[in-house]
């Protein structure tokens, strides 16, 4: 199945509460395969087409807000228009999951794939200071077993999640093990789970406000080194990534989503032609895995970053390798997907390498 | 004399604090309207026992602290958003007893989107609306509603229609779509007129509770500060002006068996 159906499965499988969002190109097919396969009859899971991706964000802001699994998701223009909302669900430390499937831009940009979110996605696309744990797929199994991933890690540090993909990993077809049915949890475990819920006193004798305004400064400097708490705790636990091929490398790719599929590819010619190159493939693109990148940075003679964008990621990866090995830029946009012989070409002359 | 002498006398109780207003000092001004209605709001979910059902969400404006004041649930929204935040909430948790609070430049500028979509899909919650035709926390700017000529800060020297647009009579929008059972524009300036407001929130409380579709509860309000009059002068100009484009009364309500 394609990896948007991907997504819609194995939300319902998951035991999701509620889905919300307005289509886009190219990952309509959520919300579409949502609505046929009319999750309210089997599991009670709520599926709204919403007005505007502004409304839907706001409708995962209250959803989230009463303790509820709640998710959205749309491409690149939409996700602009729900940063007001994501800032909100940060600061309100509301678990969520947000999925972003790329495509061109800037402006209204073309429906075909792109990597060009990354800067929004991990720097804090809206206003504040706040993180998501950003989760790259590659493949429709990445996307089916992802949804299950950023709930968990979402309701693990009450904070949102996102699902960064592009439009060939939401678009293209690919076998799948869907993850197995479990039920949605019910009210009195979502009281316990999430004691900070607004569902209605229910008999409780304090209040439960969500909120995330603070005009008091200090109590606001307050919640803000509560979230960087949190935020670092993420950035102790949470690193993902999956190395492929580094062990003997000379020189290293660094990339994710489907361009870390054509670097694979790119691997092999370039081995083919004697050249040892490796790749590093973040799966959680925030945090960041640094370490990782510094420790391969001291033993490689060269990182090519291949993103399709001008250069966004490779912004992090030159932090990580600290100027102790060069860190080049391979990129393709605008929608245009490249093969793996653009990428080694690029290696190779980017990095003088002799054959 | 004391509460005491005065029911010795032979008087009854005819007024008092509800107890879910809380202990706190209201922010608002002296002679705003935002007190009494919270007063009625607080009143109604006490006596229709929804204490424990009841999710308030607050607006962006001079209500945003409207969940310092009564004890119950509330979630605050980002600036016109609450009847997107209410849809989920409602539709995620169906027992509860959902409802915005909103301002003019809330639910009529920044959120007519939402406010619009939420009513013509007939989402069960409650929509309280306080029109007092002006931007009051930020200080006194036109809102969709100022009615022409109105001096504010953004239009010092009156709204005019060339140039800044008519004034939106929303609550007339919402009563022509299908998903709204009840609309109703009230005031709260009189004692009569107050208890008239209160029916109508036990109204659209009730009906919110047994999923009959939207209610909208508008409430026409002065904003003495923002119009820069007396509260008494405020109420007098709001009966000559407000009114001339917002009269009070029943507007919509497809469903009789409730009073």
């Amino acid at each position: 199945m394609k990896g948007n159906e991907a997504i819609a499965h194995a939300a319902i499988r998951y035991g999701v509460d509620g889905y919300f969002g307005y289509p886009i190109t190219p990952q309509s097919e959520v919300l579409e395969t949502l609505e046929e396969l009319r999750p309210w009859e089997t599991t009670g899971m709520v599926v709204l087409q919403s007005e505007s991706e502004v409304a839907a964000i706001n409708m995962v802001y209250g959803g989230a807000s009463t303790g509820k699994a709640v998710m959205t998701s749309s491409s690149s223009p939409g996700v602009s228009l729900m940063q007001e909302g994501i800032s909100y669900i940060a600061a309100g430390q509301l678990p969520t999951l947000i999925i972003n499937v790329m495509r061109g831009g800037p402006g209204l940009g073309t429906i075909q794939p792109s990597q060009s979110d990354y800067f929004q996605a991990v720097k804090g696309g809206g206003h504040g200071d706040y993180r998501l744990i950003v989760l790259a797929p590659a493949s429709v199994q990445d996307m089916a077993d992802y949804v299950g991933l950023g709930f968990d890690l979402a309701f693990k540090y009450r904070t949102p999640a996102m699902l960064l993909s592009d439009g060939i990993v939401g678009q293209m077809m690919e076998k799948v093990v869907l993850p197995p049915f479990r039920p949605r949890r019910t009210d009195a475990e979502i009281a316990k789970q999430c004691p900070w819920a607004v569902t209605g006193k229910r008999g409780r004798k304090e209040r439960n406000v969500s909120t995330t305004l603070e005009l008091e400064s200090r109590t606001m400097e307050e919640n803000n080194r509560r979230l960087q708490a949190v935020y670092d705790e993420i950035e102790r636990n949470e690193v993902r990534f999956e190395q492929y091929m580094t062990d003997d490398a000379d020189y290293l790719f660094v990339a994710f989503g489907c361009m870390s599929r054509i670097c694979k590819k790119s691997i092999e010619q370039a081995r083919s032609r004697g050249i040892k190159v490796g790749l590093l493939r973040p799966i959680t693109l925030w945090p960041f895995p640094t370490g990782a990148i510094a420790d391969l940075s001291k033993r490689v003679k060269g990182i090519l970053v291949a993103e399709m964008n001008a250069g966004q990621m490779v912004e992090d990866v030159r932090l990580a390798a600290e100027g102790r090995t060069p860190v080049a830029h391979f990129g393709r946009n605008g929608g245009i997907v490249p093969n793996p012989g653009e990428v080694v070409e690029s290696l190779v002359s980017q990095f003088s390498i002799k054959e | 004399m004391t509460k005491e002498e005065i029911l010795a006398r032979g008087g009854s109780k005819v007024n008092a604090r509800p107890s879910l207003l809380l202990d706190a000092t209201m922010h608002y001004c002296p002679g705003c309207s935002h007190g009494v209605v919270h007063k009625l709001v607080a009143e109604v979910i006490e006596e229709l026992g929804m204490t424990d059902s009841a999710i308030g969400i607050a607006p962006v404006g001079c209500a945003v602290f409207a969940y310092n004041y009564i004890d119950i649930d509330w979630i605050e929204a980002a600036h016109g958003r609450a009847p997107a935040v209410a849809t989920a909430a409602a539709r995620l948790n169906p027992d509860a007893m959902v409802f915005t609070y909103q301002g003019d430049g809330d639910l009529a500028a920044i959120g007519t989107c939402e406010t619009i979509h939420a009513c013509n899909r007939g989402e069960n919650i409650t929509i309280i609306f306080i029109n007092n035709g002006i931007y009051g926390m930020t200080g006194g700017q036109m809102a969709p509603t100022t009615l022409e000529g109105m001096k504010t800060s953004t239009t010092p020297y009156g709204r005019r229609a060339d140039l800044n647009g008519y004034p939106l009579n929303i609550t007339n929008l919402v009563k022509e779509l299908d998903g709204t059972c009840y609309v109703t524009r009230q005031t709260v300036h009189t004692p009569a007129a107050v208890r008239k407001a209160k029916a109508a929130i036990r109204q659209a409380f009730i009906n919110t509770r047994e999923k009959r579709g939207t209610s909208f509860v508008e409430i026409v309000s002065t904003c003495n500060s923002g119009w820069k009059m007396s509260p008494a002068d405020a109420n007098k100009w709001m009966e000559e002006h407000m009114f001339a484009k917002y009269p009070p009364g029943e507007i919509k309500n497809t469903v009789k068996d409730q009073k």
